[in-house]
């Protein structure tokens, strides 16, 4: 459920199908973004999960998988 | 070193009575308003309610998705009409000499909307919530750095803030870059988005803008008595200015040359021109100068025409101090009556404007002429598009802070 959420949203911030989006996926390697895109990201994702990410922890978020497991860690 | 001579061969446009050249001439010739009342907003509460916006376009024809995001409308259509104008030009980038291959772009205001919405967003969420495109999508240069990206353009590349005369010093700068030899292309003109809900509020604070809400297609009536304020407009007008040998040596298509440029300040007043057009008229004789002619030998002038009583009838006197008896007999229009002032954009789409009058012989009217003002007494080519040769056309543009632009564009024999 978090990850189909987390698909979407990186499909609508850098326009790519939603099938191109794994778990394994590298934001910067296979998706194509840059580091505005990963903060926007991260921003959309906040407010629809209700988190914080602080800086220090977004510097470790590399895959899609990351990002995921960070949100079941800490909602 | 000879200096080096520039024709122009590509053109872009949108502008709101039509997008590409053929529809925009089509819309000059028949004298048609794009004019209406504004749609992107709710206009509860201002005095103003009507605008020339630009219509039916789709930046997903001309730019990919997930650009698009990124973009400022006005940057959509700096980069749309940009790949208009290299289209029509024929020219193959990837053959091009990069570094000498640049972009000198006009805008006013640059991402306005962009810079409303994210402040409402800082209001509504807080400053950890503003986009981070913020910054690079609302600042006036973004247009011009695009544009280099979208064609691997490494030459001289720079962004012209004048207000309303941005797209005119633009071309001109343009056109001196290449003359003095450090380009041989320069995609050059302007591009601006400024419909907005704070823009619309501040210009009507000023009393700048045109309050015929009912009657939107009438409101833009330049050098006619009952004029009351411009029209705020949109879009991007778009050059491929070329050194003539360099098109000639791969068989380009040349619309005309460009000739002479001249700008000027008032150092008068922030927003009022200089009494009598002085700054007006300095900057018209320097680029008669600039061309090696005489005032006499231009034959249409598209004018800044505002639709503002000041600019209208100092510009009338400019043109009767440069020119004499003369400017009875030049043939004198403002575009503005039917596409809008599009402040910064304005000398690009009006550049355009006398490539048209110069390739087809035929020069756009100003349309809405109705009444005679004893202030403004020359031929405004009134209401009906003219059949008539023009070998030399010169084109005004003056902007708040007193910057004063024009350029002549030559027939190419």
């Amino acid at each position: 459920m978090i990850f189909e959420k987390v698909q979407e949203k990186i499909a609508e911030q850098l326009g790519i199908d939603t099938d191109d989006i794994t778990m394994e996926s590298s934001f910067i390697e296979d998706l194509g973004a840059d580091s505005l895109d990963i903060v926007e990201l991260l921003m959309a994702l906040e407010e629809e999960f209700d988190i914080e990410i602080p800086d220090e922890e977004a510097e470790k978020l590399v895959t899609v998988g990351d990002v995921v497991d960070y949100i079941k860690n800490n909602q | 070193m000879n200096k080096k001579r520039v024709v122009i061969t590509g053109l872009g446009i949108i502008s709101p009575i039509g997008i590409g050249k053929n529809a925009f001439f089509t819309g000059l010739k028949e004298g048609q308003s794009g004019v209406d009342k504004i749609t992107k907003f709710d206009t509860e509460g201002l005095d103003v309610k009507i605008a020339a916006e630009v219509r039916n376009f789709d930046p997903l024809d001309f730019i990919d998705k997930k650009e698009v995001k990124r973009m400022d409308r006005y940057t959509q259509f700096a980069v749309a009409a940009s790949k208009m104008a290299v289209e029509d030009a024929s020219l193959n980038v990837g053959a091009l000499d990069q570094d000498r291959f640049g972009v000198c772009i006009g805008s006013g205001i640059g991402g306005l909307e962009t810079l409303e919405n994210q402040y409402n967003v800082m209001k509504d969420k807080g400053p950890g919530r503003v986009s981070p495109f913020f910054i690079p999508m609302m600042i006036s240069n973004i247009a011009a750095g695009y544009i280099s990206m979208t064609f691997n353009a490494k030459g001289p590349n720079m962004t012209i803030v004048t207000a309303c005369a941005s797209a005119t010093n633009a071309i001109g700068e343009a056109y001196n870059i290449i003359k003095r030899n450090d380009a041989d292309i320069m995609i050059t003109g302007g591009a601006e988005a400024s419909i907005t809900p704070l823009a619309i509020a501040g210009f009507c604070s000023m009393k700048a803008l045109s309050q015929r809400n009912e009657e939107p297609k009438k409101a833009s009536r330049p050098f006619d008595k009952e004029r009351d304020g411009f029209i705020m407009g949109e879009g991007a007008g778009i050059l491929i200015l070329e050194d003539l040998e360099h098109a000639i040596r791969r068989g380009a298509r040349i619309y005309g040359e460009v000739v002479g440029y001249g700008t000027t300040a008032d150092a008068y007043h922030i927003t009022a021109p200089a009494p009598e057009g002085e700054g007006a008229y300095k900057a018209m004789k320097k680029a008669v100068e600039d061309a090696g002619i005489e005032p006499g030998e231009i034959d249409y002038i598209n004018a800044h025409g505002t639709s503002t009583e000041l600019n209208d009838k100092y510009e009338t006197m400019a043109i009767k101090k440069l020119m004499g008896d003369y400017a009875y007999n030049v043939m004198i229009s403002s575009t503005k009556s039917m596409t809008g002032h599009l402040l910064g954009a304005a000398g690009g789409v009006e550049a355009i404007a006398c490539i048209m009058a110069i390739r087809e012989g035929i020069v756009p009217p100003t349309i809405n002429y109705e009444v005679k003002d004893e202030n403004c007494d020359l031929d405004y080519v009134p209401n009906f598009a003219r059949k008539v040769a023009v070998n030399y056309a010169m084109s005004n543009s003056f902007g708040f802070g007193g910057h004063n632009a024009s350029i002549i564009l030559k027939k190419y024999m």
